[in-house]
């Protein structure tokens, strides 16, 4: 049986340019929450005028030129992984034993718009030969795939908000085949534009908690009315463990099974009684070998959505038990859609790592369908052994991850 | 406008830093646009577009595949103003 180690971690989020302090960010109960000032907000009326923005703009760390070729969400993919690339030791790897998973939920959004308002108003001379690379949702991972010369094969999973995820997941499966050593894996996002708040909010999927945005996120809450739109990227460096040992990397957590399941039920809403995404949790177990109690910690996918916080309650409970410690951090970081479940587990693989799971902001009332131990106020010490990762995306997509300590 | 090829040059180096990244003092007359500075075919048609508007000429495609060195495109702009 092949084990796969998690070697390296990067990020940028709403609450840092890297992993460090996204994940201090994140212990210290720091919201990525702010107020969007943006023209547009006004012009079109738009009843959600927050969103969890990068804290650190992609161009600081970018050539001007790469920032000039690559559409927001690529950018934010290679930043994230040339971070966890260095994390991991830059490891010295065949091309054709290496390769990358990158997904996203949306895609090049910025772009599509932006070159679309270019032939409106300009017309079709104006149209940049770089449209269709910036905007297609395989970019980020092709752009971190030539920025490693990765020649294992490159993947972009699109499962909406569980795309992420289903990127470690696709990782661990190709590990586990023994089809390459080392795979670079995670999301990206950035699509804080009008149309996708205007389409959210018909959906009324969002917070209008407008005067209080580090508020407005609002996990397993009585009153929390949607989620906050966020942008960013997280990137792991996952390995062969026996690759990882022979080149004397440090090991951060284990990525030690996973599942995957979908609901069959609605092309956006949750089935409310959790039983897909509890399938995807004891797929999960059962793949990496774990029992119920062995899981001591759960990092919830929990949007704040009215519907889909109390079904995923109920999915853990029913899967694992109400004996795990939970903490839902898009109370703090808002909802990266693509990236969401990249980020988290790599907060997952910190929390294990660490022994620290930090708190749910703006938890205040819980809903009393909910029933779980969510860590509230600031961050509990807590030793662990094993952790799940939930994610779920429109379409009924549900992907769940089990993490052990080093 | 008359302009003289210096002057050509120094505003084709500067779309062309702009557009690729090139260091504008690599920008010399013998250089490919391809093997030596390193700018493939999209970048190419974005040079190309910037050239149109800056010195008011037409780049066809069958004219761009022809501009294999900087030269090239200075004298195709010189003799097309």
């Amino acid at each position: 049986m092949i084990d796969v180690v998690v070697t390296g971690l990067g990020a940028t989020t709403p609450l840092g340019g890297d992993t460090a302090s996204t994940w201090d960010g994140l212990r210290s109960g720091k919201s990525g929450v702010v107020a969007l000032t943006e023209e547009w907000v006004d012009r079109y009326d738009l009843p959600a005028r927050i969103a969890a923005k990068l804290a650190v703009d992609p161009a600081d760390s970018l050539k001007r030129v790469e920032a000039r070729r690559w559409d927001r969400c690529e950018q934010v993919a290679v930043i994230a992984a040339r971070e966890a690339w260095q994390h991991a030791g830059a490891p010295n790897v065949e091309p054709e034993r290496l390769a990358v998973v990158i997904g996203t939920g949306i895609g090049g959004a910025i772009t599509l718009l932006r070159q679309d308002d270019l032939l409106e108003s300009a017309g079709m001379r104006k149209v940049s030969p770089l449209t269709i690379p910036m905007l297609m949702p395989n970019g980020p991972a092709a752009h971190v795939g030539l920025d490693l010369g990765a020649r294992g094969g490159v993947h972009a999973p699109v499962a909406a908000c569980a795309s992420g995820a289903e990127a470690l997941a696709i990782a661990w499966r190709m590990l586990r085949a023994g089809e390459v050593d080392v795979v670079v894996a995670g999301g990206a996002e950035a699509c804080i534009v009008p149309i996708t708040l205007a389409g959210f909010a018909q959906m009324r999927a969002m917070s209008t908690r407008n005067d209080e945005p580090e508020r407005a996120s609002r996990p397993f809450d009585i009153a929390r009315d949607g989620f906050v739109l966020g942008e960013g990227a997280g990137v792991m460096v996952l390995e062969r463990a026996e690759f990882a040992a022979a080149r004397g990397a440090f090991v951060h957590g284990r990525l030690a099974g996973v599942g995957t399941s979908s609901d069959g039920h609605h092309i956006t809403a949750p089935e409310p009684e959790g039983i897909g995404s509890g399938r995807a949790i004891s797929a999960a177990l059962r793949t990496a070998g774990l029992d119920k109690a062995d899981i001591g910690h759960v990092n919830a996918h929990a949007t704040a959505t009215p519907v889909g916080d109390v079904a995923e309650a109920a999915a853990i409970r029913n899967a694992i038990g109400n004996h795990p410690v939970i903490t839902a951090p898009k109370g703090a970081l808002g909802h990266l859609l693509g990236a969401a479940g990249a980020v988290e587990g790599m907060a997952c693989v910190l929390a294990l790592r660490d022994g620290v799971v930090p708190p749910t902001l703006n938890l205040e009332d819980p809903d009393p369908g909910v029933q779980l131990d969510v860590v509230v106020g600031s961050a509990r010490e807590v030793e662990l052994h094993a952790a799940i990762n939930d994610s779920f995306g429109f379409g009924g997509h549900n992907v769940a991850l089990a993490f052990t300590r080093a | 406008m008359p302009v003289t090829n210096e002057e050509i040059l120094d505003e084709l180096a500067e779309i062309v830093n702009e557009v690729a990244g090139v260091e504008t003092s690599e920008i010399t007359l013998e250089k490919s646009f391809v093997d030596e500075l390193d700018i493939d075919s999209l970048s190419m048609v974005e040079i190309a577009v910037q050239v149109e508007d800056r010195f008011g000429v037409k780049v066809p495609d069958d004219v761009l595949a022809n501009l294999k060195t900087v030269g090239d495109a200075v004298d195709y702009v010189a003799k097309a103003t």
